[in-house]
C-alpha cells in the first residue's frame, strides 16, 4: 500500500507492505536511521518519534497508521546539524548520554513531555521519562538535562 | 591552566544528538551492498535432541536464499573457555542436541528482513525432549548429564570446599548463610548486530563489541584462517557492560555464511533474542562463613561458591576464580578460604557483565559483615572500621603475584558517612520504629575495593601531527560510550596545545590499529590512556630533537609553547616558535607506543543507601545513595561522574529489581523487556557523588579505573539498607532482587517464626 | 519481531467500519491505539488476516456529558482522558486512572475502547469503569446494544461482543471531583498492576470498590461494599476485599500476596476517597 507522511517537514511516500513498522519506515525507507530499535515488547522507548507533535513509540505503529500524519525524528530538531535544539544542547551540556543508543528516543520523549508541561520538576521528568530505558548513564545526567532545557534549576 | 582535571564536555555528542550514532545495524557501507539478512531459529526447548530438521518448506518461502542446518556447517564445535572441561564445546548450530532455550538451530537467509522472520516458521525442528537441568543442585547430583560424554555437570573446579580443621575454632562467633548473586542479563540498549563480507580472500566483519582485536583474533581462530585474513571494524557501540567481549558464535556464524553464500551478510538480533542469546552475569550461590570475636574483630572468613556456567561454559565459568581472589575485599582478615565449582545448566551461558567477579566478592563480604555485627549486637560501620586494612599496609598482598596498590578505606568509609549524615539517619530510623511507623527507614553501607586492568595492563598508542595543524591518535583501546575520543584528545592536547576540536581519536579498526585490548574491566584509561599520553610525551622529545637545529637551541632548553602549540626556547620570549604542523610539513610527526603498567590497579570507595520500605507492602525505594569511589585523580570529571552514575544505577537495579528466572524446565520467565525489571529513571533518585582521590603508584597519572565501581559499591548498600529497615522484625537475609513480595514474604516468615 | 503480513483498512466512517467488520469479521480484528494488538501481532501470537483501524474515527474520539452520564467515543485516548476538563469535573476518577496507565507515549495512542475491549485482567480501565458501574455501548450490523461492564466479561480476556460488533462508547455516571481513589500497585512505575483498587462514590452515595488482577475480570469487593453500607469501618470493610477473589500466581507474587495486597490496598484507597 502507498503512505504518505510528512517526516520532518518534507513530504515523503512509499509503497510498503501493511505490516511495514513506522520504526522500518524512517529506517530502511527513508534511510532516517537515528531512531533505534531496542526491544521488541514497546517497553525502552529506543524508537520514540513524534507522531503530530506526540511521543510514541514507532515500533508500534505502522506506517499505514501514520499515512497523512507528521512525524518528527531526532534528525528534524535542527535543520543545520547543530545543536540548536534546547534539549539535544542540554543533553551535551549535562552528558545525558554515552552510547548514544537510548538517546534519539530520549531526547524525543523530552522534546514532548516539555512541550506538554514546561512548569516540570524533577519527579515529572523522572514519571514523564518511564517508558524510556537507559543502560548507561542511571538517568542522573538524562533528568539534570531535561530540567535545563525546560529552564529549570537542576541543582534546585 | 592543564585541562586534566577538568570538565570537557565530549566531542563526540554533536554526532550522536544529530544524526544519531552509526551502529552496527545503520551501516550503509558499499561493503555491504547486498547482504542477505540472517534470521536464526532457535530452540524453544531447554534440553532435547533432536531427531530431525525439515528445511523444505522454509525454502519455499518468498525472499528465501537459503536455510542451513548443522549438517551443512563444516566450522569446529569451539571450547568457549578453554580450561574448561574439554567436552563441553559448543557447535554454532545445535547438531543432535540443544542445551538452552535460546540455542541456534537453523539459519535462514532472506533478502529482506521480514522474509526471514516469516521463513523461520517454517524450519520444521522435531525436538524429542529430555529433562532439564536447571538449578545447581541437579547439576551436582550429575543424574541428568547436558554432556554426556564428560562424565560430569562440572566444568571447572578449584579448591577444596573444607577450610580445614580448626579455621574458625578461636573464633567466639560464627555465623553461616547460603546467599544468592542472582543470575542476571546485561542487557545493553543495542543489542548485537553483525555484517560481514568475503571478498578476496579475506574477511571484512562489523559489529557491536568491545574489543576489535581480540574478536578479529577470535574469528581468525574459529574461521580457520590467518589473522591478517580478518578485518574487524567496530562502529559506534550501544553499551556492552563485559557482555560484548569475543567474537560470539552469531558473529563467526555471518562472517562463515558470508564466504559460504558469496554474498555479504548481516544480523541483528531482537531483544527477546538477546535476552536468551547474550551471556547472562553474576549466577553465583555462595555460602558465606564468618567468625570473631565481640570486640568486632574479623579473625576468618570462608567463601564457597557454586557458579552457574550456562549450558556451555564461557568467561561465566571462570569468573568465580576472580570472586575468590577478591573476596577478603578492604579488610585484613587472619585466615580467607575460598573454593568454587562452575556446573553446566540447561541455561544461557554466563560470562561477564559489569564488575565480572568482583560485585560478587563485594556482595558477600559486605552481607558476611552485617551479619557478623548483627550477631554481636555492634554497628555495621563500627565493625567495618575495626578490621579495615590500614594505609600503612600498603601495597597489601592478596595473592603471591598481586597486592592492593593504595588505599584508605577507613577514610572513604567516614567520608561517605560524614556525607550521608549517618547519625542522623539512624536517630530517625529509631523515631520511626518507635513511632510504629509503616514506613521504615533502612540504612546501608557498603566498603568495597576492586581490581581494574585486571586482564592485562598494557596498550598501544599512536599520535601524529599532520602538516595542517591536525592530530590523529590511534588507541588500541575502543569506547561503547566511555568517551574516549573526549578523554584521549584531553591527554594529546595537554602535552602538545593543539586545540581539542583538531584531535581526532581513531579505534575500533584492526588494518588501522593491529594490536590492542579494547575496552573491558575498567582498564582503559590506565592503558590506553597512558599510552596515548606516553606517546604524546614521546611525541614532544622527537619535536624538540628536530627543532634544536633550526632554533639552534639544546634540546634541554625547548619547551611546548601550548599556546600556539610551537616548540620554542625556554625563557627567551623573542626566540623563533616553530609549530608542530610545521615540523610535521617537513617529516611526517608520529609516536607509536606501547605501555605496560606490569599491574592492575584497586580502586576503593564506600556507599551508603537510605531506603524506604512499605511494611505493609514490602515495597522498598531507594530515596539517597552516596557514594565515595576513589579512582586516583580524575581526567574528566563529566566521564568520571557518568561512569559512576551508570554503574550505580546498575547495582541498584540488581539490588532491586532485576533477575533472570527459569521455571523447571528451564523455560526462562523474563525474556523480554516487558518482563526483565530494568529501572527507568522514575525507579531511581539522583546520586550524591563524594570525591576521593588516591593515585596509584601503577602509572606516571595516578589513574585507576572507574568503569565498574558504582555497580560494585552500590549493590551490597542497597541490599543491606533493605535488610535493615525490617532488621528489628527478625530479618537477617533476603536475597536479590528484592522485590516487594520478597520484602514482605520475610517479614511475615520472621514474625512467624518469632511466635 | 514483526506481525505476519495481513490487509490494512482504514474506513472514513463508522458506518463503513462496522459494515466492513459485518463482512470479514471472523478473520478480521479491530485497530484502535494498537497498543495491545501490535505487540501480540509482533510477538506472532496474533495473526489477522485484515486490520480495521478505527483508530482515527473522530465520531469515536468524543467526551461529553449527556444528562446524568458521561458519554466517552471508544477512540478516545488515555491522554485525553488526563487532560479532559470535563472528566476533571464529572468523574475525576478516570483521568487519575488513566494516568497510571503505561508510560506517556503509550497514552499518547492506547484508547479506552481498546482498553475495555481488550479485557487485560490487569488493565487499569476495565476496573475503574467496573467501580463506577458504566456501561459498554457496542454497534454491529443490527444496530447499537448497551452492556453494563459488570456483565461485559465472562473470562480472561473475553466478552460479550460479537466479533461483528464495534466498542463505540464507554458511559458512567457524573461521580464528581472527589469520593474517588485508585491504589495501583506495581514492581516499577510503568508496569502492569500487581494489584489494583479503584473506589468510586456514586451519585446514591454508595461506595463502589472494583480491583484490577484480582481473578481473570476485574471484580467488586462486594463484601467490602457490603460492610461499608451495614456502616462497618474503613479497616474492616478492606479487610473483606479479597473474599471471592481468585488472583494469579506469578513472578510478582503468590495469590496470598495478592490477597493481602487487595487488604491494604482496599484500605488506603477508601482512607484517601471517603476518610
Ligand atoms: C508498554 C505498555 C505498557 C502498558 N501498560 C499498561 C498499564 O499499565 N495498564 C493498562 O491498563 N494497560 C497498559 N497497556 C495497554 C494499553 O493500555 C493498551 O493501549 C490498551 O490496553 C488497548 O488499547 P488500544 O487502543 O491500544 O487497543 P488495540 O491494541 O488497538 O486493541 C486491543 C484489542 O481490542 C480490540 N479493540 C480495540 N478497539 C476496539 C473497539 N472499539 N471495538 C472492538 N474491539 C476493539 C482490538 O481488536 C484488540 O483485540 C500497556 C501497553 C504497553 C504497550
Ligand atoms: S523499540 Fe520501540 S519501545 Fe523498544
Ligand atoms: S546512553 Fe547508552 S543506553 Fe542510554
Amino acid at each position: 500500500m502507498k503512505v504518505e507522511i510528512n517526516v520532518n517537514g518534507t513530504a515523503t511516500t512509499a509503497d510498503v507492505e501493511p505490516r511495514t513498522l513506522l520504526v522500518h519506515y524512517l529506517r530502511d525507507n527513508l534511510g532516517l536511521k537515528a531512531t533505534n530499535i531496542g526491544c521488541d515488547t514497546t517497553s525502552c522507548g529506543a524508537c520514540t518519534v513524534l507522531l503530530d507533535g506526540e511521543s510514541v513509540k514507532s515500533c508500534t505503529v505502522l506506517a499505514a497508521q501514520a499515512d497523512g500524519l507528521s512525524v518528527t525524528t531526532m534528525e528534524g530538531l535542527s535543520d543545520d546539524g547543530t545543536l540548536s535544539h534546547p534539549v539535544t544542547a542540554a543533553f551535551r551540556q549535562e552528558h545525558g548520554l554515552q552510547c548514544g543508543f537510548c538517546t534519539p528516543g530520549m531526547v524525543m520523549a523530552a522534546v514532548s513531555l516539555i512541550e506538554e508541561n514546561p512548569d516540570l520538576t524533577e519527579a515529572d521528568v523522572r514519571s514523564g521519562l518511564e517508558g524510556n530505558l537507559c543502560r548507561c548513564t542511571g538517568y542522573h545526567n538524562i533528568v539534570r538535562a531535561v530540567l535545563v532545557a525546560a529552564g529549570k534549576d537542576p541543582d534546585a | 591552566m592543564s585541562i586534566l582535571g577538568t570538565r570537557v564536555h565530549r566531542v563526540e555528542d554533536p554526532a550522536f544528538l544529530t544524526k544519531g550514532g552509526t551502529y552496527t545495524d545503520d551501516l550503509t557501507d558499499e561493503r555491504l551492498a547486498g547482504a542477505l539478512h540472517l534470521t536464526l531459529v532457535r530452540s524453544p526447548i531447554a534440553h532435547a535432541t533432536i531427531t530431525s530438521i525439515d528445511t523444505s518448506a522454509a525454502k519455499q518461502a518468498p525472499g528465501v536464499v537459503a536455510v542451513l542446518t548443522a549438517a551443512d556447517c563444516d566450522l569446529e564445535p569451539v571450547l568457549v573457555f578453554d580450561r574448561a572441561n574439554k567436552k563441553m564445546v559448543r557447535p554454532y548450530l545445535a547438531t543432535d542436541r540443544v542445551r538452552f532455550v535460546g540455542e541456534p538451530v537453523a539459519a535462514v537467509l532472506t533478502e529482506h528482513p521480514y522474509q526471514g522472520e516469516d521463513a523461520a516458521e517454517l524450519v520444521d525442528v522435531d525436538y524429542d525432549p529430555l529433562p532439564a537441568v536447571v538449578d545447581v543442585e541437579a547439576a551436582l547430583n550429575g543424574e541428568v548429564l547436558l554432556f554426556p560424554e564428560a562424565g560430569t555437570n562440572v566444568a571447572t573446579a578449584k579448591g577444596s570446599a573444607d577450610p580445614g580443621a580448626g579455621f574458625f575454632a578461636d573464633c567466639e562467633v560464627v555465623v553461616t548463610k547460603q546467599i544468592l548473586n542472582q543470575r542476571v542479563a546485561p542487557a545493553p540498549l543495542e543489542t548485537r548486530a553483525a555484517a560481514a563480507a568475503w571478498d578476496d580472500g579475506r574477511y571484512t566483519v562489523f559489529c557491536s563489541n568491545q574489543n576489535a582485536q581480540g574478536t578479529r583474533d577470535d574469528l581468525a581462530e574459529r574461521l580457520g584462517v590467518d589473522v591478517a585474513d580478518v578485518h574487524v571494524i567496530l562502529p559506534d557501540v550501544g553499551g556492552g557492560f563485559g557482555a560484548k567481549i569475543g567474537a560470539d558464535p552469531e558473529y563467526v556464524l555471518v562472517a562463515w555464511l558470508a564466504r559460504r553464500l558469496g554474498r555479504p551478510v548481516r544480523w541483528s538480533e531482537s531483544r527477546s533474542e538477546n535476552m536468551t542469546g547474550l551471556v547472562h552475569g553474576r549466577a553465583q550461590h555462595q555460602t558465606i562463613t564468618i567468625g570473631g570475636d565481640r570486640d568486632g574483630t574479623v579473625k576468618a572468613y570462608q567463601l564457597k561458591i557454586v557458579g552457574e556456567a550456562g549450558a556451555y561454559p564461557a568467561f561465566g565459568a571462570a569468573l568465580p576464580n576472580l570472586t575468590g581472589m577478591m573476596a577478603r575485599g578492604t579488610y585484613d582478615i587472619a585466615r580467607k578460604h575460598s573454593s568454587y565449582v562452575s556446573v553446566v545448566t540447561n541455561t544461557t551461558p554466563t560470562g561477564a557483565y559489569r564488575g565480572a567477579g568482583r560485585p560478587e566478592a563485594t556482595q558477600a563480604i559486605e552481607r558476611a559483615m552485617d551479619l557478623f555485627a548483627r550477631a554481636i549486637g555492634m554497628d555495621p560501620a563500627d565493625v567495618r572500621r575495626k578490621n579495615f586494612i590500614a594505609p600503612e599496609q600498603f601495597p597489601y598482598e592478596i595473592t603471591d603475584e598481586i597486592s592492593y596498590d593504595t588505599g584508605e578505606y577507613a577514610k572513604a568509609l567516614d567520608l561517605a558517612l560524614r556525607s550521608a549524615g549517618y547519625e542522623q539517619l539512624r536517630a530517625e530510623q529509631a523515631r520511626r520504629r518507635e513511632r510504629g511507623d509503616t514506613k521504615l527507614l533502612g540504612i546501608g553501607l557498603s566498603s568495597y575495593v576492586e581490581i581494574t586492568a585486571g586482564g592485562g595492563a598494557s596498550e598501544n598508542g599512536s599520535v601524529e601531527v599532520h602538516p595542517d595543524g591536525t592530530v590523529t591518535v590511534l588507541t588500541g583501546s575502543s569506547p561503547h560510550g566511555q568517551g574516549h575520543a573526549t578523554a584521549w584528545a584531553m591527554l594529546a592536547h595537554e602535552q602538545l596545545g593543539i586545540p581539542m576540536e583538531k584531535i581526532t581519536v581513531r579505534h575500533g579498526d584492526t588494518d588501522q590499529i593491529p594490536e590492542g585490548a579494547g575496552t573491558m574491566g575498567s582498564r582503559s584509561l590506565q592503558t590506553g590512556g597512558i599510552a596515548v599520553h606516553k606517546a604524546a610525551g614521546e611525541l614532544v622529545e622527537l619535536a624538540k630533537q628536530r627543532a634544536a637545529d633550526l632554533l639552534e637551541a639544546d634540546v634541554a632548553d625547548l619547551v611546548v609553547d601550548k599556546d600556539v602549540a610551537a616548540i620554542t626556547v625556554a625563557g627567551v620570549p623573542s626566540a623563533r616558535k616553530i609549530t608542530f604542523a610545521e615540523l610535521a610539513a617537513q617529516e611526517q610527526l608520529r609516536v607509536h607506543t606501547e605501555w605496560d603498567a606490569g599491574k592492575a590497579t584497586f580502586p576503593f570507595g564506600a556507599h551508603v543507601a537510605v531506603v524506604e520500605v512499605d511494611a505493609e507492602t514490602g515495597k522498598a525505594a531507594v530515596q539517597r545513595i552516596w557514594a565515595v569511589d576513589d579512582a586516583g585523580p580524575v581526567l574528566n570529571p563529566l566521564l568520571f561522574d557518568g561512569q559512576r552514575h551508570g554503574g550505580i544505577a546498575q547495582g541498584i537495579a540488581q539490588a532491586m529489581l532485576e533477575e533472570v528466572t527459569y521455571d523447571e524446565d528451564g523455560q526462562p520467565l523474563a525474556a523480554s523487556f516487558a518482563d526483565y525489571g530494568i529501572p527507568s529513571a522514575a525507579e531511581l533518585p539522583s546520586f550524591d557523588l563524594v570525591g576521593m582521590e588516591t593515585p596509584t603508584d601503577a602509572n606516571p597519572l595516578g589513574y585507576k579505573g572507574i568503569g565498574e565501581a558504582g555497580t560494585i559499591g552500590s549493590c551490597p548498600a542497597v541490599q543491606n539498607a533493605v535488610i535493615d529497615a525490617v532488621a528489628h522484625l527478625g530479618v537477617d537475609h533476603i536475597d536479590m532482587p528484592l522485590t516487594p513480595v520478597r520484602v514482605w514474604t520475610a517479614i511475615q516468615q520472621a514474625a512467624g517464626g518469632a511466635k | 519481531m514483526i506481525p505476519v503480513a495481513f490487509d490494512y483498512q482504514r474506513p472514513q466512517t463508522l458506518d463503513e467500519a462496522v459494515a466492513l467488520l459485518a463482512t470479514r469479521g471472523e478473520d478480521a480484528t479491530v485497530l484502535a491505539g494498537g497498543h495491545s494488538l501490535l505487540p501480540v501481532m509482533k510477538l506472532r501470537m496474533a495473526a489477522p488476516e485484515l486490520v480495521i483501524d478505527i483508530g482515527r474515527l473522530a465520531e469515536l474520539r468524543h467526551l461529553r456529558v449527556e444528562g446524568d452520564e458521561i458519554a466517552i467515543g471508544a477512540a478516545t485516548r488515555y491522554r485525553d482522558l488526563v487532560t479532559s476538563t470535563v472528566l476533571a469535573a464529572e468523574c475525576a476518577l478516570l483521568p487519575a486512572v488513566a494516568a497510571t496507565v503505561g508510560d506517556p507515549q503509550v497514552r499518547h495512542r492506547g484508547t479506552l475502547g481498546g482498553a475495555i475491549a481488550h479485557g487485560d485482567p490487569a488493565g487499569d480501565m476495565p476496573a475503574a469503569i467496573l467501580a463506577l458501574d458504566g456501561t459498554v455501548v457496542l454497534q454491529g450490523p443490527n444496530g447499537r446494544r448497551s452492556v453494563p461492564v459488570a456483565e461485559f466479561y465472562t473470562g480472561l480476556f473475553s466478552t460479550v461482543r460479537e466479533p461483528d460488533e464495534l466498542v463505540v462508547e464507554i458511559r458512567v455516571p457524573r461521580t464528581g471531583a472527589t469520593g474517588w481513589a485508585y491504589e495501583k500497585f506495581t514492581r516499577r512505575s510503568n508496569d502492569w498492576a500487581i494489584v489494583a483498587v479503584a473506589v468510586a462514590t456514586m451519585p446514591s452515595g454508595a461506595v463502589n470498590v472494583a480491583m484490577v488482577n484480582m481473578a481473570g475480570t476485574p471484580i467488586r469487593a462486594t463484601a467490602t461494599e457490603a460492610a461499608l453500607a451495614e456502616g462497618k469501618s474503613i479497616v474492616d470493610a478492606a479487610a473483606l476485599a479479597a473474599e471471592g477473589t481468585n488472583p494469579p500466581a506469578d513472578t510478582h507474587g503468590t495469590p496470598e500476596y495478592r490477597r493481602h495486597l487487595a487488604q491494604v490496598l482496599t484500605r488506603r484507597a477508601l482512607q484517601t476517597a471517603i476518610a
